[in-house]
């Protein structure tokens, strides 16, 4: 192996890692809006990511839609199912203010209920490929191979999250959003409509979780446990810190570069057991991850 | 249907029944969720098989073996995690079950991820040996949750600040709960591996700890006999209705929810059944009967 080589071969794993991890983020970051806001992990998020990569598949294929059109329906579709499951789902349980657990077990329940649901009906649990939309050849930048699909990954993600993040960070709902999240009850009392807020964040949190779910089809294929995903992008969350949204991304993108290291240079058979290894590592050592909230009992 | 046909859900329900009892103590009597038990369940049966089929060893020490090799894992995690606050310790199971399960792949000796076969089935695990297993285990349980460690337990659920405070070691009694409901779960595994006569890695994935989970919240959080009834239902149910199958997991996903959202304490709402409170049913029933009769004499 030459040296040249070994360093094309390197960046070559950045860059796989770099569009896998922003992908991650974008799911990450679904993922922690709620938390930081409701303090329970929405482990239904794969199911709205499933369904969005579905609402996808299936305009491209059946209604034929231009390839933008049938982004912008899998977002929207992605982002009304994550709103009905918290009004179906959460709401009763919120107003009920009822603990934490339950909120876990519905979590669970309505991911279970999304994903069979579509196993029993008469998609089935086949794999199926979207139809291709770029062409394979990729983009070369000296010996560094640039997948198309890879770059536009990379670029829709970026977009994203800046977008999020400027809401976020310059309007005034995010004020409310960020308001929220250290009180609930304060807010409320600042004349915050938390339902708003919640709502909200679901409705941000579904159109990236849709977004992602069509990446993620584009990249691989669609079928039922692609949900099973977000299980990398709650270490990513993890090890950002839960309910840190900067930390969610900073976490997608380095658990992203560590899992096309692994599979570049060790076996992809480790990669997931790498990132399983990594997450009980970081509960272990520092719980917060790295730029989580310290979270103090309020009782 | 055969006898053979029924028995052979009977011991299926049995073992689920076993992991499910397990954790009923960990979610149900101490307030913490799990989303790993397929994992102890793994370990138990890889081990106790591997104890059969290398060792030569007699079918009830390699079970025992089994179990506490599960529950020496489930110390491990717990004094790993067990300190972090609720979601934490969550999210921690779930990466300890698909890692187990992924170690298991790659692990040569047990097979990758084709598994383990030829485990011996004759005389192993029989009807017999499950109800007997089963009938143990329920009464060490019950005089757990009778017992002040099983008092203290039900007081970490409802209130783990005040329960400090008042004295609870919080983390021990999490970590006993724990230990319990992993030897159980491993001792469930090794009976699986017996009955079936072979083990892959991925019969424990995630869906099947989840599966366990909802069976302890069908049958109802805080109850022993509760989740009895919910491990025969469930096991039962989807077996009977075949054409049913693939819609069982729809069913169950929408259950949970429903549950939580109008009767979050599930089938029996915390209460047992008890030999003393049939009795006491009965005499009361009679007890109307007689007042009926005086009214109309």
């Amino acid at each position: 192996m030459t040296g040249g080589y070994k360093l094309s071969y390197f960046l070559q794993q950045i860059i796989n890692g770099l569009s896998i991890g922003s992908v991650y983020a974008l799911m990450a970051v679904g993922y922690s809006l709620v938390y930081s806001i409701m303090n329970f992990s929405n482990f239904a998020h794969g199911g709205v990511i499933m369904i969005g990569a579905y609402i996808g598949y299936f305009c491209l294929t059946m209604l034929k839609v231009p390839f933008f059109i049938a982004f912008i329906i899998s977002a929207l579709g992605a982002g009304l199912l994550a709103v009905s499951m918290e009004r179906i789902v959460y709401r009763p349980l919120r107003k009920r203010n009822a603990p934490f657990l339950y909120f876990i077990i519905s979590a669970m329940g309505a991911s279970i209920f999304l994903e069979n649901i579509v196993i029993a009906s008469p998609i089935g649990p086949t794999f199926r490929t979207y139809p291709p939309i770029f062409s394979t050849t990729p983009i070369m930048l000296g010996s560094v191979a640039l997948g198309r699909i890879d770059l536009l990954m990379f670029i829709i993600s970026a977009i994203s999250l800046a977008a999020l993040m400027y809401i976020i960070e310059k309007t005034k709902i995010g004020l409310s959003i960020r308001a929220t999240s250290y009180s609930i009850k304060g807010s409320t009392l600042m004349g915050v409509n938390v339902d708003q807020v919640i709502f909200i964040i679901f409705i941000m949190g579904g159109i990236l979780a849709g977004i992602a779910g069509m990446l993620f089809g584009m990249k691989y294929t669609v079928y039922p446990q692609i949900g099973n995903i977000t299980t990398k992008s709650f270490i990513a969350a993890v090890f950002g810190g839960l309910g840190s949204l900067p930390g969610a991304v900073f976490g997608s993108i380095l658990l992203g570069i560590i899992e096309t290291m692994t599979s570049g240079y060790l076996s992809s058979q480790y990669r997931d057991l790498i990132a399983f290894a990594l997450l009980i590592f970081v509960l272990v050592v520092k719980p917060t991850g790295l730029m989580g909230k310290s979270t103090e009992d309020k009782a | 249907m055969s006898w053979v046909y029924i028995s052979g859900i009977l011991i299926l329900s049995g073992i689920n029944m076993l992991t499910v009892l397990g954790l009923s103590l960990l979610t149900g009597f101490t307030g913490l969720f799990s989303f790993g038990h397929a994992g102890f369940m793994a370990i138990g049966a890889y081990i106790s098989a591997t104890m059969t089929m290398r060792m030569g060893m007699p079918f009830i020490p390699a079970l025992l073996i089994g179990g506490f090799a599960a529950m020496l894992a489930g110390l491990l995690i717990g004094k790993l995690t067990l300190n972090l606050k609720g979601d934490y310790f969550c999210i921690a199971t779930l990466g300890f079950g698909e890692a187990i399960r992924l170690i298991l792949d790659n692990i040569q000796f047990f097979g990758g991820a084709r598994g383990l076969a030829n485990i011996p089935t004759e005389g192993t695990t029989t009807l017999t040996s499950v109800v007997l297993i089963n009938v143990v285990a329920i009464t060490f349980l019950v005089f757990i949750i009778k017992s002040r460690h099983g008092r203290n337990m039900v007081a970490i659920r409802e209130e783990e600040m005040a329960s400090q405070v008042i004295g609870i070691d919080v983390f021990k009694y999490k970590l006993m709960s724990l230990a319990i409901s992993a030897l159980y779960a491993g001792v469930a595994g090794g009976l699986l591996a017996h009955y079936l006569g072979y083990i892959q890695p991925i019969m424990f994935k995630m869906v099947k700890s989840t599966e366990l989970t909802i069976i302890v919240i069908f049958g109802g959080l805080g109850s022993v006999s509760g989740s009895v009834i919910g491990a025969l239902l469930l096991t039962f149910l989807p077996e009977i209705l075949r054409s049913f199958y693939d819609w069982r997991l729809v069913v169950y996903g929408a259950a949970v929810i429903l549950i939580m959202i109008t009767r979050p304490q599930g089938l029996m709402g915390g209460k047992e059944i008890s030999l003393k409170g049939i009795f006491n049913f009965i005499k009361k029933f009679i007890n109307k009967n007689k007042d009926k009769e005086e009214v109309k004499s």
